[in-house]
Order: structure tokens, then sequence, then C-alpha cells
């Protein structure tokens, strides 16, 4: 899995990700252009980080979680 | 009978229908075709990894991915060997001929990916896949079609070219000629009626009579 590894934790591709997500919610498009990731690979990505528990999705956006939160502060 | 029983078993795709949705393992993790909504995408197959002509067309599309980039296009490769098979196989290409390969590649190890796109050709092999193209718009539907034959390797100045043709007709609302490529004329769309075929003869196209005008984009 590209950000979620078989042991649960984000991969730096999940990280960067994840960091992305520091300042608020965003649209996978808006991830993709602020992270430079192919916006399909975003996609995958935060379906992964969602199903692992690091983000929440809302309203076609995508925000860290408490678990997220604390990976990244 | 038994000719039209074959054709149903490949069950191709339809030029403008919606392609067949999927989810898949891949090279670079699960991936759907909704993953891909809002760019262009070239899904290809290839029969086999470590094989010489597919080891040609891998290396011919990596040289030509920031070629498709330009075009707001990704590609998206597919065969019937497993994640482990094409992890070492694209880490073989990098290794011994200095390529590295930048796109997902499918493991559809029970080929259901393939069945889905007709990419199943018993009469050339009734284990792998042959070398499909399909060229998917960003709303997914299927723009256009390749099939070649396990012999023969695609040409990636034509893959290129069908791509920009499709997106100048999209773009400008017109048609493409044989051998046109992006600078050339194109084609205005045939009149629907007699006074559409008289009036465009007064337009400023280049007519060779009322059903075939070109024009400079």
């Amino acid at each position: 899995m590209p950000c979620v590894s078989p042991d649960g934790k984000p991969t730096s591709s999940g990280i960067a990700l994840l960091l992305s997500l520091k300042n608020g919610a965003l649209s996978p498009k808006e991830i993709a252009s602020k992270t430079g990731q192919p916006l399909f690979r975003v996609r995958s990505g935060l379906r992964e980080l969602k199903n692992a528990g690091f983000v929440e999705e809302t309203e076609d956006k995508y925000r860290l979680s408490e678990n997220g939160k604390t990976l990244v502060h | 009978m038994a000719e039209e029983s074959r054709t149903e078993e490949v069950g191709l795709p339809v030029l403008g229908r919606k392609a067949p949705e999927f989810e898949a393992v891949t090279t670079q993790g699960t991936l759907r075709l909704s993953d891909f909504e809002g760019t262009w995408l070239v899904l290809f197959s290839h029969p086999a990894d470590f094989t010489p002509v597919c080891t040609t067309e891998f290396i011919a599309f990596s040289k030509i991915y920031e070629e498709l980039k330009k075009r707001n296009t990704e590609l998206l490769g597919l065969s019937v060997d497993s994640v482990s098979s094409h992890i070492a196989w694209i880490r073989n290409v990098e290794k011994k001929m200095r390529v590295k390969i930048p796109f997902p590649i499918i493991a559809d190890l029970n080929k259901e990916v393939a069945k889905k796109y007709g990419m199943m050709h018993p009469e050339q092999s009734k284990t792998e896949t042959v070398r499909c193209v399909f060229v998917i718009d960003p709303e997914s539907k299927i723009r256009a079609m390749l099939y070649y034959p396990l012999t023969t390797g695609r040409n990636m100045k034509e893959i290129l070219r069908l791509i920009d043709a499709l997106q100048t007709t999209d773009k400008h609302n017109v048609a493409t000629p044989a051998n046109w490529k992006p600078g050339d004329p194109v084609v205005v769309p045939p009149p629907a009626t007699a006074e559409q075929a008289e009036e465009r003869l007064k337009e400023g196209y280049k007519c060779k009579d009322w059903y075939l005008c070109m024009k400079k984009l």
C-alpha cells in the first residue's frame, strides 16, 4: 500500500498527505496541487488513510482525525 | 455460430460508453478507474513481464510519460502477472536499462479487468492479454481503442497523435484528417442540411467541395 504500510503506520507518501491537511480540510484536487502528487494517487491514498482512521471525509473534503493529528502535530 | 460464440467470449468495450469500473491491485497501491476522473487516461495491457517486446514498450511508454503529463494524461499498465513480478521486472529494467517506470501497473492475476476490457484473445494466447490501448477521457468514457497482436510493439508517436487528435476535436468541434498532426489543417464537420452545404462555401473554408472543407485552427 502506498500510504499505509502493512503494520498500519503511514508511509512517507501517507505522511505527506497528512501534513497537507495540517491547516484544515482540503479536497483531493487541492491536496494534489499542494503536494505535487498525481490526483489518482491522492484519491487512492486518502481512501487508505481513511480506512486506517487517520483522516475523515466531510462533503468532498478531507481533514485529520484525532489519530491523524497526533502524528503530524 | 462458432464464430459468433467466439466474438461474445471476448466482449469488447464500446467507443463513447463509460469505461468499465474496476478496483485493482497495482504497483502503486489499490486503484479504481474513478480515481482518474478529471484526467485523460491511457490504460494499456502487455502480455507478460520479463519478455522482450514488452520491455521495449515499457521503456518507450516511460519516455513519453512527460509528454502525456503535458496533455493531462496518466498512464496505467496491466498484465496478468503478480505485483511481485511487476516490481521485480521494473527494478530489473531500471538496473539494466537505466529507465525508471513512473506509472502504476495492474496485477490482474484473476483476469477480472482483462475480461471487462476484452483483452483476452484466445487465438493469440490462452493465458496472456494482447497489446491493448484504451484512451479514456476525463468523464471516464472510452474514446479510442487499439488492439495489437503479441508480435507487434506499439507506436508511441501514434498514441500521442491520437490523444492530440481527440483533445483537438473536443476543444474545437472539428475532425482530423488522415495523417493529421498538431498544426495541420482540420476538417470542418459535414453539413447536416442542404442550406448548410450552400452556406459553408461562403465561410472562407478551404473546400474541395461542399462535403470536404478544411480550416486552420
